[in-house]
This record gives structure tokens, sequence and C-alpha cells, in this order.
């Protein structure tokens, strides 16, 4: 039988009720996704289904996970952020400019590390030979950048607004537009992978990996803000979204890191 | 909402995790990615495996990292595992001669990896390791577990991690010796053998 649209609908609403119940009953509020969201069909295989084994790094400040690979000036170059650069001609599509903040769990700024996105074109299709679904590749657009975090942790990447595009795990299922983010921070615990939105996207509500985030206002923090002073007079829209880095870290470590 | 207000720290929450999903392959994988130790060193292990789903079935679409001390025991801080060619726009690959100490690869079409490294050597409280960190589709958070070489019986037996595991569960965390310095780790992301992944606190 063909997995609709309302199916998954149904097993969406099942887990949100089932997340508000377990705070209500004084579980802690889950700030990521559980690993096996059954409505995210892909994830049934590839959970684990035993509890991971917690290892105290305060106990261990040695540990190699306290820290993290050194990215420098070598590993990029100047265009990598301007993703409308990177070809002889001009993208098409409506221009955007994506900047925020990489930040520890203490509000500080997490400064030179590696900020890698990739993406989806304006007609919503990848530069991926895998990638099937039948709409236009841009001959002038790749969709993969990387920048180095700030002194401040800025970063700022000009780009391509992403379009939406299905991808037939049920009928009718489409992924709202986003930008794939890939951040490293001062400790390898604190790696991150995930997935910027834009404001008010009406496929929100159908998409079973956005509701992965259970939790609201968690699922807010993967959208970003329209920020009229970010955009570009006669060029782009301006978009602002800062990235908190989640694990442990060594809060003892050197200045000036 | 994604304006973080740094001046109130009760408000700044983790922004959550996603999968990488299936269409990572132009952007994060690179030349040598898993060209990690530099051309010629005595100290070079070699390491490779498969990633498994739930079913026994290999993952064609998994990327592995890891990130692991020199053979001292020091954790590199040189940078240049990604170079770039200012030039031409694409990749100059390491430059063979500096550790860094970070390994990124996808598996490919069978779910099969690998990597040449240093053998890590001692830091902290555990027997030498490398980390890793497991990303694929369906993966909505990444996995952390460690690679132990099985050089040193008394030292993994004074390891803090694998003292607490069952035989059979520290067993998934501990390369199979294949010789010639080349070591075998599978990583079972589910079911019979699931490896032991790590919550870190």
């Amino acid at each position: 039988m063909t997995l609709t649209q309302q199916d998954i609908d149904r097993e969406i609403a099942a887990e949100h009720v089932a997340y508000e119940k377990r705070v209500a009953d004084g579980a802690p509020v889950e700030h990521h996704p559980r690993r096996d969201y059954a409505p995210y069909r892909s994830s049934m295989l590839r959970h684990p289904k035993r509890t991971p084994v917690a290892i105290d790094l305060g106990k261990d400040p040695e540990a190699v996970e306290l820290h993290s690979p050194a990215f420098g000036e070598r590993d990029i170059t100047e265009i990598d952020n301007d993703l409308t650069r990177q070809h002889a001609g001009e993208p098409i599509g409506e221009r955007i400019t994506v900047s925020g903040r990489l930040l520890d769990r203490d509000g500080r700024p997490v400064r030179g590390q590696l900020i890698e996105i990739w993406q989806a074109n304006s007609a919503g299709r990848y530069a991926h030979q895998r990638e099937q679904h039948d709409a236009p590749l841009d001959p002038n657009f790749t969709g993969v950048g990387r920048t180095l975090s700030d002194d401040e942790g800025r970063y700022h990447f000009t780009t391509i607004q992403p379009g939406p595009y299905p991808w037939r795990q049920h009928l009718n299922a489409w992924r709202p537009a986003h930008i794939h983010f890939s951040v490293f921070g001062t400790a390898f615990t604190q790696r991150l992978v995930t997935q910027m939105y834009f404001p008010s996207d009406p496929l929100f509500p159908y998409d079973p990996i956005i509701q992965s985030v259970t939790d609201d206002a968690a699922r807010q923090r993967l959208i970003a803000t329209y920020d009229h002073s970010l955009s570009v007079p006669e060029f782009s829209m301006g978009y602002h979204w800062d990235i908190v880095l989640d694990g442990p870290r060594a809060t003892w470590m050197e200045e000036g890191r | 909402m994604t304006k973080i207000d740094t001046s109130r720290p009760e408000t700044v929450l983790p922004t959550p995790s996603h999968t990488v999903g299936p269409f990572y392959g132009h952007a994060l994988p690179f030349p040598g990615g898993g060209d990690v130790a530099p051309a010629g060193h005595p100290d070079t292990i070699a390491l490779h495996g498969y990633v498994y789903d739930g079913n026994g079935d290999p993952v064609p679409d998994a990327l592995v990292e890891l990130w692991g001390p020199d053979p001292d025991g020091e954790v590199p801080r040189v940078d240049g595992s990604m170079r770039r060619d200012p030039a031409t726009g694409g990749f100059l690959g390491r430059n063979g001669v500096e550790f860094t100490g970070f390994g990124r690869i996808a598996t490919d079409a069978n779910g099969h990896w690998s990597a040449r490294t240093l053998r890590p050597g001692t830091r902290g409280r555990g027997a030498p390791h490398l980390s890793v960190c497991v990303f694929a589709r369906g993966l909505l958070v990444h996995l952390f577990t460690r690679i132990y070489l099985p050089d040193d019986q008394a030292a993994l037996a004074a390891d803090p991690l694998l003292s607490r595991l069952d035989e059979e569960r520290r067993g998934t965390l501990v390369a199979g010796d294949r010789g010639n310095g080349t070591y075998r780790f599978d990583i079972r992301l589910q079911g019979e053998g699931e490896t032991v992944f790590l919550e870190f606190r």
C-alpha cells in the first residue's frame, strides 16, 4: 500500500504528543532529534538500539575528544564562501546572504573553526550524480561552500535561495528549502551537522525531517531570521542564523582560543 | 529566534542536529581524506572496514571521520587536511609531510571505508585509540565511537571505558589485527554485534 502524506502526518502528530507527555511527566527537554524517529523511514535500520555508553570527560581532561582538528587559511580559498562566483557565469535564482555567529553553550564565540555548507540549486536540484529529481541543473551553481569563523565567531556566505524538492519517502513528500551545515567546535565532542531553514515555509508541518526535532522551541532554532539590515541593496536578501554547539568542551583551555 | 542573546546565558540553547542526508558526496569528502599519514612514515597503519545497518546490509552512503593523536600521544595542531588551490578553486591535497590527525572517508558502493594514519600514542587515562564520528542518511544525530588497537592487551585491560564493558561489547571497539600494520574495524549501526557508541558528558 502506498504510504501517503496523511499516514506520515498522523505519525508526526503522535510523536509530538508522546514528547509533550514525556516532558509533562518530568523528562528533560530534548534539544536534538531521537535517532529512532519512525516518520523518517531511513532512520529505522540505522539507529542503535542500545543506549550509548556515557563517558565523563571531566575525569579525563587529556582525552583527544576534548580537542578538535585544526583548519586554517590553507583549507579555504577567498571565494569559497561565495557560491555565486564559482563558475564563469551567474547562477539562476534569488541571491541571498546568510550570516551569523558560531557560539558555545556559554554564548562565547567559537573562533577560527570550519563551517561547510551544501545545498540544492534554485530549482531544487543538487549537483550530485545520484540526484534524479527532474529539475534542471545549473551549470553555474555547484552549491558547495566553506569558510572559517572570524575572531568574533562570525561567518558569512553569499549564495542562491535553494528550492524545495520531492524526495519519494512517501507520496508527495517534499523537503522544505534548506542549506546543510557542517561545523567544528573547539572540541570534537561539539561536532555538528544540521540544516538551516527559511522563515514561514509552508512545508514545515509535512516534513518528517524538521519534525524529528519534536521540541517546538528547538525546532525554531533551525530557522533563520530575515534581517533587512543584512540585505544588500540592489543585490541580495539577508538572513541571520546563529549556531550554538552542544557537547562538553575543555572550559579550562588556554586563552585566545 | 535564531539571534542568540549572549547576555542571557539561560537562552543560549543548542542548535539541533539533523541528518547529513544522501547528497553530501560533492561537498564533504575531499581527495586524500583518508591519507592522514605523511608519506613513508614508519608508524603508518592502515584501517578499514564496513558500515552495516540493522539488516546486516552494508551502508553505501555513510561518512566516517577519524581524529587521533600522533604516535607520541600529542594532539596535532596543524591545519591543511583539505588544502585548497587558490588558482583553480580545486583541492591541492595534503602536503604529505605534516600530520593533521584528521581524516574523512565516505563509504564506497560496497559500504567499505579505508584510511592510512599514524599509530596513536597513549594520552590521558585510556589505552591508545582513535576517535570516530559516523554520519549517514537516516542518522538524525551522528554517532561517536572509538577504535582501539589490539597490540597492548595490558593497556586495553586497564582502559576505563573497555573495562566497564562485557567481553562481546568490548570487542566491537577493538580493531582486528590483519598483519602488516593493517587493522579491520567494522561499524554496526544496529542489531547483533551493534558497535558501542559513546555519549560524552
